[in-house]
């Protein structure tokens, strides 16, 4: 039996990223095809939205459906497909490798895509749930620039997040919509979607400019004590928005536009990892864990921190300022009571379940702490009680998180796992 | 005229006169020595040169231009560099990290080619590989290169101080105690790296040392600091046995 395993695990390693994405299509296509009439047949009232889960703690007595249901759709046509397909995707993936990069990644990102979409395209909890799944993931990797790369406790990112949703929500409501606060629309709404990147990178602009009220005393101070002002930071850009009238304080903000669909958001959360990717990973991004791991050090051997400083804190901000302004738009309502201490505590436990210092952490964090608060919603109360008590175990055994201290680098991710000569 | 020249220098800790009109001249190709017991001033005087301490009185001059009150990154990007007596290495990051972050005031692709993995940025980035190569290769530990140096043997951090501090392609070199806590085979070798960096490089390096025979063997002047004064300066020989420098270590000798 353990042998078995042994074997099986080994085979499975060998297949390259583009197999496992190949077996993942398959599944979603699949489950757009029988999913509906399975579940039917297996008396689930309709195809399970989050693999079962939601089910199975609600309707315990569903438990064997459910997990019925995930087999099939899921765990077999992804087993079968990716095992069968070994060398076939083996020899392909190599095929692309030798191509330039860029081209490689494009239809690893394209295939990805598809398979969000129609995963996403079965109703429309789905798509909210995946839409705020990827901002989540800018989110959280935008807080590790700071929390992890560089090593000081930034609890302002609500308050980021907060400035860029505003920034990018008063831009649109104001330019492409009739509201009663602001008037009629300025521009044809036409021209909405196209402009809809300016709103984007407006927002984090805001946002970067409110986080020189936090880089700034980080020249000065460190730890405790920057952890202590960017909390206040967050609760006066909380309040300032709470007695603005022009955005209608603490109602909040309403009646963005539809434009952040799925591309958008998935497009802007694939920039926001390779552009952050690519700064965390040479030198200059490097200097952020210099000035972590000794600030002395850093400046004799020639670091401005300084800069490094406030360029770290800068391109955090706008990240999630970005993040937010998408956020914004994907509810088509905002209000300032979103982005307080409870933001807090959700952004940090992806970043410190996921693990410091490293993108696949907070991707990792992100998607599972999303998924886990949605899926575990049927318990009501006693989620708030599992959610930090994994937390608790994963500080216990892991201290820097699940996946922490690695590197991306996208050229292993793409890389044949076989040498498509050989058989197995 | 000498590279790096000091005049009467001092450094007040609230009350506490921690350097007392020190001073300095030194020209590219020697080394000096900094001898004297355990809280005479030495490292304070280190601080003081690299500008993590600005001088309360007194000028420093590299090259004929002032340095006080320059930022350390600046001062360190003009040619001073130095190691620490207790080892401040980067413990997250790999060896050859280490060598290539020397380089950061030398970088020209900017915040653009950072985000955007330019092919700038690639030449630029493969460019300070391949030289932090050549000087691990020199230190003798390449072989260590991708390695945390969290996980390193002391001799061999040491040596990736050594090898960091060089990297920034200094001027002038100051070592802080660079054989403490070391063995004698280590010992032998790190006195070896330093000859070579001397004569190599022609560098001017600044040595603080408690080792005698360390001292007595590189170092062509010596300078003998207690309480931040100099009390006396010369050739080894001159410095063995002079009976300040032996009050100071070993205490007065009481007449019985």
């Amino acid at each position: 039996m353990r042998a078995w395993i042994r074997t099986s695990t080994s085979a499975f390693s060998q297949v390259p990223l583009l197999g496992w994405l190949f077996g993942a299509l398959i599944a979603v296509a699949l489950e757009h095809l029988v999913g509906t009439p399975l579940a039917l047949a297996l008396g689930l009232p309709k195809i399970p939205v989050l693999f079962g889960f939601v089910i199975m703690l609600k309707k315990p007595i569903l438990i064997p459906s459910a997990i019925l249901y995930v087999l099939c759709i899921y765990v077999v046509p992804i087993g079968v497909t990716t095992r069968l397909s070994i060398s076939r995707t083996n020899r392909l993936a190599a095929e692309l490798f030798r191509s330039p990069i860029v081209i490689s990644v494009a239809v690893h990102l394209a295939l990805l895509y598809a398979i969000l979409h129609m995963w996403a395209g079965i109703n429309d909890y789905r798509l909210l749930v995946l839409k705020l799944t990827l901002i989540a993931i800018m989110v959280t990797l935008s807080l590790n620039v700071i929390n992890g790369y560089m090593g000081e406790f930034s609890c302002s990112h609500p308050g980021f997040m907060a400035l860029g949703a505003y920034g990018a929500s008063v831009f649109t409501v104001v330019l492409f919509v009739d509201d009663r606060l602001f008037g009629a629309a300025i521009l044809p709404p036409a021209l909405g979607p196209f402009m809809f990147p300016i709103a984007l990178i407006l927002g984090g602009l805001v946002a970067s400019l409110g986080a020189l009220a936090v880089a700034i005393p980080s020249f000065r101070t460190r730890g405790d004590y920057l952890a202590i002002i960017s909390l206040a930071f967050m609760f006066i850009v909380k309040s300032l928005i709470e007695n603005l009238e022009f955005v209608r304080g603490p109602r909040g903000l309403s009646g963005q536009p539809d434009w952040a669909n799925l591309p958008t958001v998935f497009l802007w959360t694939v920039i926001c990892v390779w552009i952050i990717n690519n700064f965390v990973r040479c030198t200059m991004g490097k200097a952020l864990n210099a000035v972590r791991d000794n600030e002395m050090a850093a400046e004799a051997m020639t670091v401005n921190t300084r800069r490094t400083k406030i360029v770290a804190f800068l391109f955090s901000a706008f990240w999630a300022g970005v993040a937010g302004g998408l956020f914004a738009h994907v509810l088509g309502y905002v209000n300032p009571g979103t982005f307080g201490i409870q933001k807090l505590a959700e952004v940090l436990a992806m970043v410190y379940f996921g693990g410091l210092n490293s993108v696949y952490g907070a991707v990792v964090g992100a998607v599972s702490i999303s998924l886990l608060g949605e899926v575990l919603r049927p318990l009501e109360i006693f989620k708030w009680i599992i959610i930090p008590l994994l937390l608790i175990l994963v500080m216990i055994f892991r201290p820097t998180g699940l996946i922490a201290f690695k590197e991306l680098n996208v050229t292993n991710l793409v890389k044949p796992k076989q040498n498509p000569d050989e058989e197995m | 005229m000498p590279f790096l020249r000091i005049q009467e220098m001092s450094h007040d800790f609230g009350g506490l006169r921690a350097v007392h009109n020190y001073n300095l001249e030194i020209g590219l190709g020697q080394i000096r020595g900094l001898i004297g017991p355990n809280g005479a001033g030495k490292t304070t005087i280190f601080n003081l040169i690299t500008g993590i301490y600005m001088p309360t009185e007194g000028e420093i001059l590299l090259d004929g231009k002032k340095i006080n009150g320059l930022q350390p990154h600046q001062i360190a990007s003009m040619g001073v560099s130095r190691t620490f007596q207790n080892l401040l290495l980067w413990r997250h990051m790999t060896v050859v990290e280490h060598v290539k972050m020397a380089h950061y005031s030398k970088i020209s692709y900017g915040l653009f080619g950072a985000f955007f993995g330019t092919s700038k940025r690639q030449r630029e980035e493969a460019e300070i590989e391949e030289k932090a190569y050549t000087l691990l290769e020199m230190m003798g530990i390449r072989h260590l290169s991708d390695q945390v140096v969290l996980n390193l043997p002391y001799g061999a951090q040491r040596r990736v101080e050594m090898a960091r501090a060089l990297a920034t392609e200094p001027k002038i070199l100051l070592l802080d105690e660079p054989t403490a806590g070391m063995n004698p085979e280590e010992l032998v070798q790190i006195m070896d790296i330093i000859r070579r960096a001397h004569g190599e490089l022609g560098l001017a390096i600044l040595l603080i040392e408690h080792r005698m025979k360390v001292v007595m063997e590189l170092c062509e002047i010596i300078q003998t600091l207690d309480f931040g004064q100099v009390i006396a300066e010369g050739t080894p020989k001159e410095i063995q046995n002079d009976p300040k420098v032996i009050d100071a270590y070993l205490g007065k000798e009481r007449p019985i």
